[in-house]
């Protein structure tokens, strides 16, 4: 999954339209982009759309108050059903991880669910990132969303457009995210008008290893997915990789030579890693065996 | 009487039989007016409206080109009340919601009005009733050649000019509420019986004209002639709204899809935001694979004037100014080119504008199942526009694609029959919503060369059941008995009937 689409959960016109674009999950918002008071309002409009609207998004998640508010159990209650896939969680530690993954199961149990709901964290305290590798080897833990804006304000850091001030959690969230083979969903970029800044965006959280960004308007959706789905020659690449690879194995070779750059193992996983993407994104085109 | 499209039309009139029935016509010309005459300076409107001894049941023309910034029509209609002028026949090219019609209609002033495009409270003056005779509703190309034929026979032209030089020549690119390129008016200049140029600002001399002296009767010099600001009104900036960038980003995919996006091209969009989003996305891709356009057409909006200064256009064919921008473009850029409704889209012109159009982006307010637009009247049968350029682009254009949401205000943008068809089905190739595409079934090689893609085609049946499913099935409001209006396609007939709002 590449793109995961913020929605505010106490609009209509946009909650109904969410499906319409081509992001792989929608992250339906009940904390930040909700005023106080329209939390009551936001979970009901919800509710209503994901148990009528006859088309829902291809996931569907949604973004609760965080464990210390008010509002955390509300939202829950109000929300756990088959139709979601995802509860995002703010503030996320590994305690926090856990006692959600209990009150699923509470909920699962209690409504006779027919699924299990996973978990995906939003790093975004210090105290988050220095425990990211156990909150990624949480149980139902599918995703790790870095948020980068609290995580400068506690820092007391700048983020810049070169992404410096970055650098050290987007490593850390994807190394941790990578060694439990889950995914490593890059912060969203804030200015929404500034199309060339959100690609440098996506390449700053791509070149250290995340594998997906948030977008907080649809027309970032489409960048975004470009940005991190395998580019055209990358694609050629690997299948001309893997081509050889299956002539190189029927002569009994492990390592062989193509257009002058030696190919061994890693080299042919990562071409494998490409077409599989590819294929997942339709991109491989129709001979891609 | 029926037409081929089903459609009851009154008894007297040509009924529409297809798209290209006109090319079996032979073009009627009527001639241009005498040019002899010397022209007459006036420094007041009054005086020049009694010395033209306007009586009961004529014919008087005017231009929009101001659009709501328009003076002129309002200040010929206090005329008209004050001499109380009877039963006349207004012809504006189009009617906004600031041009003080209703009271004239109320009070039998003005009997009948032909014109492309109204809404307002004109428009639901007309729609309620209260014209003693009948509205007709032309193409911008079915005026100039209803105007040419005499089928549209003009006593008084009054037309607002920006700038107007000793001579009597008229210009829209100069003077203090220059409005830019003035091709509306251009079939009423050659062929009303009388021609008024209404101008707040006499030059010596003028550098460029559209308007020769030589079909001008009178000049009147009024203070004000309106607010050029308001030419921009109805007419907006790229949108922001996620759903209408989408049918945008779709909209251009498709087109890129379809192999249109080449050197050489042509293409209109319409000024609404959405239009100017898939100009946008289309410019993007232009900009990327190095293309450069043939021509861009139709009322021209800042948008397109960037597009020519980026290189991405050699010419723009500007038959209006949409905004400012596109004012300044025209008097200052020499490829930047003024052409009139006629040149536009005057199905017997030769070879007119829309038809070297590889490629239109229009609206709907309703589209049916035999892809029949109506841009007319809303579901409730309030009139809210006109064809204008719609029916002559749709038929011109090689590709001719509607964008729209699938819903307005939970009303569904595709019906089994349009309360009102302004364009034919026939000329209609692809509705893109932001759910899914649906080409025209008579379209295969487009179909053909869509499959494989991954643009969401559907069929228009399927749209209509999907929006049916997700907003419901609104109940249809019965049409009344009583026609109030008609509907004539740019060859002259009939394709339908607007009837009162209930």
């Amino acid at each position: 999954m590449r793109s995961f689409l913020f929605v505010p959960g106490n609009n209509p016109s946009m909650v109904q339209n969410a499906d319409v674009f081509p992001a792989d999950a929608v992250i339906f918002d009940l904390e930040d982009s909700v005023h106080v008071a329209e939390k009551d309002n936001a979970r009901r409009l919800l509710r209503d759309y994901l148990t009528s609207h006859p088309s829902l998004p291809q996931k569907v998640a949604i973004r609760i108050n965080a464990m210390d508010t008010p509002y955390y159990k509300a939202d829950l209650e109000a929300l756990v059903a088959d139709e979601i896939d995802y509860i995002v969680l703010p503030k996320a530690t590994v305690t926090t991880t856990q006692k959600l993954g209990s009150d699923l199961f509470a909920l699962e149990q209690k409504r006779e669910l027919n699924k299990h709901i996973d978990i995906i964290p939003i790093v975004e305290l210090a105290a988050s990132l220095v425990e990211v590798c156990k909150i990624a080897a949480t149980s139902r833990v599918v995703a790790i969303l870095f948020g980068a804006e609290d995580y400068c304000a506690e820092m007391e850091i700048k983020r810049t457009l070169a992404g410096e001030a970055l650098f050290f959690p987007r490593s850390q969230i994807a190394v941790a995210c990578r060694a439990n083979g889950i995914i490593a969903i890059d912060t969203p970029f804030t200015d929404v008008a500034d199309d060339e800044a959100l690609l440098k965006d996506c390449h700053n959280g791509a070149l250290l290893g995340m594998t997906a960004k948030a977008a907080i308007h649809p027309r970032q959706v489409g960048a975004i997915n470009e940005a991190y789905s395998p580019a055209q020659d990358q694609i050629d690449w690997a299948k001309k990789v893997v081509k050889a690879e299956k002539e190189a194995s029927s002569k009994g070779l492990g390592v062989f030579s193509l257009d002058g750059k030696m190919i061994d193992k890693p080299v042919i996983e990562r071409a494998r890693k490409t077409l599989a993407k590819a294929k997942q994104y339709n991109l491989a085109g129709q001979d891609d065996e | 009487m029926n037409n081929s499209l089903g459609r009851e039309i009154f008894a007297n009139s040509r009924p529409f039989v297809s798209a290209n029935a006109f090319l079996k016509e032979k073009r009627r010309l009527i001639p241009e007016k005498p040019t002899s005459a010397t022209v007459r300076f006036y420094d007041d409107l009054e005086t020049a409206f009694r010395d033209l001894a306007i009586k009961d049941g004529m014919t008087l023309s005017f231009h929009h080109h101001l659009r709501s910034g328009d003076n002129v029509l309002n200040m010929v209609a206090s005329l008209i009340a004050k001499y109380a002028i009877k039963d006349l026949h207004l012809a504006p090219s189009s009617i906004f919601p600031e041009y003080k019609l209703s009271d004239l209609i109320l009070n039998h002033q003005i009997r009948n009005i032909t014109t492309n495009y109204l809404n307002g409270p004109v428009a639901k003056t007309i729609a309620g009733g209260q014209l003693q005779g009948t509205l007709l509703m032309h193409t911008h190309g079915g005026r100039a050649r209803a105007i040419e034929s005499g089928d549209l026979a003009i006593d008084v032209a009054f037309l607002a000019c920006p700038a107007v030089d000793r001579q009597g020549n008229g210009s829209g690119a100069f003077g203090i509420n220059a409005c830019g390129t003035l091709g509306y008016a251009e079939s009423d200049l050659k062929y009303a019986k009388k021609v008024v140029l209404v101008t707040d600002t006499l030059v010596d001399e003028l550098s460029m004209w559209q308007f020769d002296h030589k079909y001008v009767d009178m000049v009147v010099k009024v203070p004000s002639i309106g607010d050029a600001g308001g030419i921009v009104s109805g007419t907006t900036r790229i949108t922001r709204d996620p759903i209408g960038l989408k049918i945008a980003q779709d909209t251009a995919e498709l087109v890129r899809e379809l192999g249109v996006i080449k050197n050489g091209f042509s293409m209109q969009t319409g000024a609404g935001g959405t239009s100017l989003a898939v100009a946008d996305a289309i410019g993007k891709i232009m900009q990327t694979q190095n293309i450069t356009g043939a021509f861009a057409s139709g009322g021209i909006t800042g948008y397109f004037v960037e597009m020519l200064g980026k290189g991405l256009f050699q010419k723009l064919y500007d038959v209006q100014c949409f905004d400012l921008a596109a004012v300044e473009s025209f008097r200052t850029n020499p490829a930047h080119i003024a052409i009139s409704a006629s040149k536009y889209g005057n199905p017997f012109e030769t070879s007119p504008v829309v038809d070297d159009l590889d490629l239109v982006i229009l609206g709907a307010a309703e589209v049916d199942l035999s892809f029949n637009v109506n841009v007319t009247t809303d579901s409730f049968g309030n009139i809210i526009g006109g064809s204008g350029g719609h029916a002559d682009t749709a038929h011109g254009a090689k590709l001719a694609i509607i964008t729209s949401t699938l819903a307005k205000a939970r009303i569904p943008l595709i019906k089994s029959e349009v309360r009102t068809i302004t364009t034919p089905g026939s000329d209609i190739d692809a509705i893109v919503t932001e759910r899914g595409i649906a080409i025209n079934p008579n379209r295969g090689d487009l179909l053909e060369r869509l499959k494989g893609t991954s643009l969401k085609i559907m069929r228009i049946e399927e749209l209509m059941d999907l929006q049916h499913r997700l907003g419901g099935i609104p109940k249809e409001l019965p049409k009344t008995n009583a026609a109030v209006g008609y509907v004539e396609y740019r060859d002259g007939t009939i394709i339908d009937t607007i009837y009162r709002t209930g």
